[in-house]
């Protein structure tokens, strides 16, 4: 079984060269469409750089060669995770994003998990109240869950809890001037992530409620659903061990279909909280025109989103093993 | 067909939560309409004292921010920059999306196969983040933005055009057509399009609000045209004093979330009158 997991991985993985070529494609053109030449772009700004530097790139990058050798040599360097330089910060690209990395991955599955429990305990409430109260307040949260600009959602959130209350931290990751270490430290992040995962998380939990009453309110009259109520299964147990069995693969399938737009909601949310990740790497570069970190940022997350949803597949597989590993 | 129409506008009628959103929008409409007539010099001007708060003054019934420029100016100016940019960019990515799925489900085959490949590249790059991309990658315009968030928001009306193309394309009246030697643009154009049109009015419709969250997005980021006066421009300006005149981010934020909102609930109620077979999902 492990074996052959690990076997689909690699296939789904060198079928998506494809589209990672693709990707890289993108970027050239945006780059090469970009005022300045390619040398200027990966230098990060006309002029920072030495000229010798400036040569220097135009002579790996070839230059003064035709377009499609061009394309070539900067698919080469990609395939080699070199990304060029980020003048700005005086450090390669790469290791900027390394370093980036977690912080966003942190935020992310923290608001994943929130969504998933959050959608599934209301989804299960809106459905056993189908047509009462609590159902329209939670349709009606949805759908001003989808309407709501998320980082304005964030700065309002700032000016309640964080002003008028005091209660959360308004931005950052962690208090680093307080120096907590182990547990304590833990703690303090997970005080930091508070509001900046509840707000990313929203759209996609918005998703989940819906998808979760459809469920519900779908197998509500099914042959297995009425067995379970006639063995004396309470609502709750059935609701939790069957309907949610069956709700969880399309819930898998969305966040495949949403892990690019929630990436960019992390660039706001990041940005509103300081979060210290790849979005608020994003308006940094945006703000000093580091067009190469840009576009390394743009490669990253579009390989982030293949990675998540060939997981999402194996999640596929492992959740139901009907499904063939084709 | 007089009578198909009024059923139609029954039907859209019947839908309560979309007559609301079509008035929230009518008021928006006037917003951006009357912004010249009552702000004939423009929302950038100075005209008071800053950081009135709402009522401070009647002169401002919003107030000013925190360099003295009228809010309600610069919220019916707002209303005008987010108008056009979602119905610019919605224009310029149906007609992109179209061509692709029109093509992609009409000449099959490699043609598909290639215009499919296509649109997977652009589903797997972030939206947002390649807009954010070649926005700042040129100068932030009216021009670059609009260009921005149709070249993100085209892929799934793609989609949605080739499967109707694909589940039209077996029907005998279509056969007939290639049979009758029909030029392929025409077949698309008069025969194909027309009984495709719903789900593309429908998803257009959507949108346009999700066009004009991300052009707040954008402006939020500083990526707006500078020159022009845009809610996401007015959230972020109100940055700076959140902690004591939060009003100032607040109800330019409201507007976008009225103006979304709204459009949504109109799109919904286009969906339900225009299919009423899904009307009960």
């Amino acid at each position: 079984m492990m074996l052959s997991l690990a076997r689909f991985a690699l296939r789904r993985l060198i079928q998506s060269i494809p589209i990672l070529i693709g990707v890289v494609a993108m970027n050239f053109v945006v780059a090469n469409m970009a005022p300045g030449d390619l040398a200027d772009v990966l230098a990060g700004e006309a002029g920072a750089a030495s000229p010798e530097f400036m040569a220097d790139i135009r002579a790996k990058y070839g230059l003064d060669q035709p377009l499609i050798v061009r394309f070539g040599l900067y698919m080469w360097n990609m395939a080699q995770l070199d990304l060029g330089y980020s003048f700005r910060y005086g450090v390669p690209v790469t290791e900027l994003l390394l370093d980036h990395l977690w912080p966003t991955f942190l935020l992310m599955l923290t608001a994943i998990l929130m969504a998933f429990g959050a959608g599934v305990v209301l989804g299960v409430l809106a459905a056993r109240m189908v047509n009462r109260w609590p159902d329209y307040l939670i349709s009606v949260t949805a759908l001003i869950a989808y309407a709501t600009p998320v980082f304005w959602l964030g700065l309002m959130m700032v000016v309640v809890f964080s002003v008028n209350l005091g209660w959360l931290p308004s931005s950052g990751m962690e208090d680093i001037s307080a120096g907590y270490t182990g547990l304590r430290r833990a703690l303090d992040i997970l005080v930091h992530m508070i509001m900046p995962a509840t707000i990313l998380s929203l759209y996609l939990t918005a998703f989940y409620v819906r998808l979760m009453r459809a469920s519900m309110l779908e197998v509500s009259g099914q042959d297995f659903v009425t067995t379970a109520r006639a063995k004396g299964l309470g609502e709750n147990e059935i609701a939790y061990r069957h309907v949610l069995r069956n709700a969880i693969l399309p819930m898998v399938t969305m966040l495949g279909l949403q892990i690019g737009a929630m990436l960019g909601g992390a660039v706001l949310v990041e940005t509103v909280f300081a979060w210290p990740g790849l979005g608020r790497l994003a308006y940094t570069a945006v703000f000093q025109r580091d067009l190469n970190l840009l576009l390394g940022l743009l490669f990253i997350c579009s390989v982030m989103v293949i990675v998540i949803n060939i997981a999402t597949e194996i999640a596929y597989r492992l959740i139901d093993p009907r499904i063939p590993l084709k | 067909m007089n009578d198909r129409r009024n059923s139609f506008l029954r039907r859209f009628l019947r839908h309560r939560m979309a007559v609301a959103g079509i008035l929230i929008l009518l008021v928006i409409i006037g917003m951006a309409a009357s912004a010249s007539i009552f702000y004939p010099q423009g929302p950038w001007k100075l005209v008071g004292r800053p950081l009135l708060w709402p009522g401070d003054n009647a002169k401002f019934p919003l107030g000013t921010d925190f360099l003295g420029r009228d809010l309600l100016a610069a919220l019916l100016y707002g209303a005008q920059v987010s108008l056009f940019i979602g119905l610019a960019a919605t224009l310029v990515a149906t007609l992109l999306g179209t061509f692709v799925g029109a093509t992609a489900g009409y000449f099959g085959g490699a043609v598909d196969r290639a215009m499919m490949g296509f649109t997977e590249v652009f589903q797997t790059i972030p939206p947002f983040v390649l807009a954010v991309v070649v926005v700042a990658a040129f100068q932030p315009t009216l021009t670059t933005i609009v260009v921005a968030i149709s070249l993100v928001s085209w892929p799934p009306l793609a989609r949605l055009v080739r499967a109707q193309f694909l589940q039209l394309m077996p029907a005998e009246f279509i056969q007939a057509a290639i049979l009758m030697g029909m030029s392929d643009a025409r077949i698309i154009l008069t025969q194909l399009l027309p009984n495709a049109v719903t789900p593309i009015v429908v998803s257009g419709s959507l949108m346009i609000a999700s066009a004009i969250l991300l052009e707040a997005g954008l402006s939020f980021l500083g990526l707006g045209d500078p020159n022009a006066m845009s809610w996401g421009y007015i959230i972020a300006s109100g940055r700076e004093v959140l902690r004591t005149d939060w009003y100032i981010t607040a109800l330019p934020g409201l507007a976008v979330l009225a103006a979304v909102l709204a459009i949504n609930l109109v799109g919904e109620g286009l969906n339900d009158a225009l299919n009423p077979r899904s009307r009960n999902r």
